[in-house]
């Protein structure tokens, strides 16, 4: 019988390693599934994966190179590499976020005219036009659009750093999107799972059960969950443009909330909140008036 | 002519007599069959991640193949002396450099064809879509590919002392033009003389492997490359291999073969 070589041997092994770990990435992540009430006292999350067991504290430095990968996916790999400008926006987290899709957009042309011929002739053969999934995607062919190509990524991102706060955001909004709430649900409470009051991932899920799920009363127990985790943040993050943005945002939907349902003393007091952190406290303060005049007329 | 078939002939039966293709095609297969196992937020339509690594398995694979196969032709005619009766027949050296390439080529176009074929299958029902002018298209391209990297890979056989030290050089250079060869330029813009003359001689000097990439194109649904381009890659890469297999020629009517 031949021998094989030994670097085929090596090469079978290491594949079989490969295979062996991608095998038990679902079992362990089902294994983390089931939640045991010694790991909730103890403060283990789920966030104990099979990542965490290959690659340690390290496995976070990949969590940004897999978010980088659902933002190429999302251009349908029309991309800037690492020798290109560097990519100073997302816009898979634009929307999110609550911009418009090509705001701020920096992989817009990175490319530029081609400085010479063989760039010239490059171009043809790789993605050459930005583009988005959300919007049809190169070819305009409806499989093409297929957003749900960027949710991989996203996940892996937050299995290699459970912290990435960002990336179970975007992740739930696109399921949102693609009309998935229950997996959107299950992935905030991921994301709470290993973050514990954040006050981002409670107004999201607020979101999510208002818009999605029309409970309103769940929505608003968690908006108010999200209003005093914000509230016991110190005093320095509250003074920043993106944790004043959330206040607003959480105090105005629970103010309309409030409104809905008739409790406009309530929503005044919450627009009172929304208007000491609200860019616009002209416009916030002709709401105010509006619930107070409603306030006089129910006595 | 004939002489150049049948010398290309052995070399194809070669490649079903090793174990180097159905090694790479089986670990290719059930790579590719778990990670398309794994489900992500219950969605089965999630497929692309599966394509682009499939799409890179069989890259690696075609890439090791061809190099493997073209490197141990002429040093194991040598090795064995089979060279001494092969020249005897009478066959020059050129039309074994010439057979030996066709063979290799012919034989790694095979292989690539059955990698495909498997792609195809698999992608095609997981997303039941079957753009079977891009995957064509895309296999054309990198065999075209292959046909520089047989070259190349002939010609380190020459000059490199053993089949292993020219599997590893060549897989080097190659896989540094692959990722490195259309940033060259940007990265010579960056440097100051004479560094910057030295990338962009190496830029133009170089042949562009990474042209005939066009795996994100396949897996983004980006459509066919128009043919016209395709035509003058191809002119170009027959450009390369012609180059290289004269100056293989070159290298091995002087070679002492005892």
């Amino acid at each position: 019988m031949k021998k094989i070589s030994p670097g085929w041997l090596l090469a079978l092994l290491l594949t079989l390693c490969f295979t062996l770990a991608t095998l038990f990435v679902p079992r362990a992540a089902w294994w983390n599934d089931v939640p045991r009430a010694a790991d909730w006292n103890t403060g283990r999350s789920r966030s104990e994966n099979v990542f965490k067991l290959l690659l340690g504290e390290g496995r976070r430095l990949f969590g940004n190179e897999m978010f980088d990968m659902a933002d190429a996916y999302f251009h349908s790999g029309y991309y800037p590499s690492i020798f290109d400008q560097p990519v100073t926006e997302h816009d898979v987290a634009g929307p999110a976020e609550g911009k418009t899709e090509d705001e701020d957009s920096t992989s817009d042309d990175f490319l530029g005219p081609p400085p010479d011929w063989i760039a010239a002739l490059d171009r043809h053969f790789v993605p050459n036009r930005h583009t988005h999934l959300s919007s049809g995607g190169p070819s305009g062919h409806e499989k093409a659009s297929s957003v749900q190509e960027i949710l991989p990524w996203l996940k892996f991102a937050t299995d290699m750093n459970p912290q990435f706060v960002e990336a179970y955001r975007v992740g739930a909004y696109w399921l949102r999107r693609l009309r998935m709430p229950a997996q959107a649900r299950e992935f905030l409470f991921e994301g709470l799972h290993n973050n514990p009051g954040n006050s981002e991932l409670l107004f999201d899920l607020g979101w999510l059960y208002n818009e999605d799920f029309h409970d309103a009363n769940r929505a608003r127990n968690v908006w108010r969950a999200a209003l005093r985790c914000w509230q016991a943040q110190d005093d320095n993050t509250k003074q920043s443009v993106q944790a004043k943005r959330l206040c607003d945002d959480i105090t105005i939907n629970l103010a309309h909330l409030e409104e809905n349902a008739g409790n406009w003393s309530q929503a005044v007091k919450y627009l009172e909140m929304t208007k000491q952190v609200s860019p616009n406290p002209d416009a916030i303060q002709k709401q105010i008036d509006e619930a107070e005049r409603k306030v006089t007329s129910d006595k | 002519m004939n002489t150049i078939w049948a010398l290309a002939g052995v070399v194809i039966k070669e490649l079903y007599r090793r174990k180097d293709f159905y090694v790479l095609f089986v670990l290719t297969a059930v790579i590719t069959f778990v990670a398309g196992s794994v489900q992500f937020f219950h969605d089965p339509n999630i497929v692309r991640y599966v394509e682009d690594l499939c799409m890179l398995l069989i890259w690696i694979s075609a890439l090791l193949i061809t190099i493997a196969t073209a490197a141990r032709q002429i040093p194991a005619e040598r090795e064995s002396r089979t060279i001494f009766p092969l020249l005897a027949k009478p066959v020059t050296r050129g039309q074994v450099i010439l057979g030996k390439f066709f063979g290799c080529w012919l034989a790694s176009g095979i292989a690539l064809a059955v990698f495909y074929l498997f792609f195809a299958v698999i992608t095609g029902s997981r997303e039941h879509y079957w753009p079977v002018a891009d995957y064509f298209q895309a296999f054309l391209l990198q065999w075209i590919m292959l046909g520089i990297v047989t070259a190349m890979t002939l010609l380190g056989s020459i000059l490199f002392a053993a089949p292993s030290s020219t599997v590893t050089i060549l897989f080097i250079v190659v896989a540094g033009i692959l990722f490195l060869g259309r940033h060259l330029n940007t990265v010579a813009l960056h440097n100051d003389e004479p560094l910057r003359s030295i990338f962009y001689t190496i830029y133009f000097i170089i042949p562009h492997l990474e042209l005939f990439d066009v795996r994100e194109r396949v897996v983004n649904d980006w459509g066919l490359v128009n043919w016209l381009d395709c035509g003058l890659a191809a002119l170009y890469a027959a450009a390369y291999t012609g180059l290289f297999l004269l100056l293989t020629w070159l290298g091995f009517r002087r070679k002492s073969l005892t």
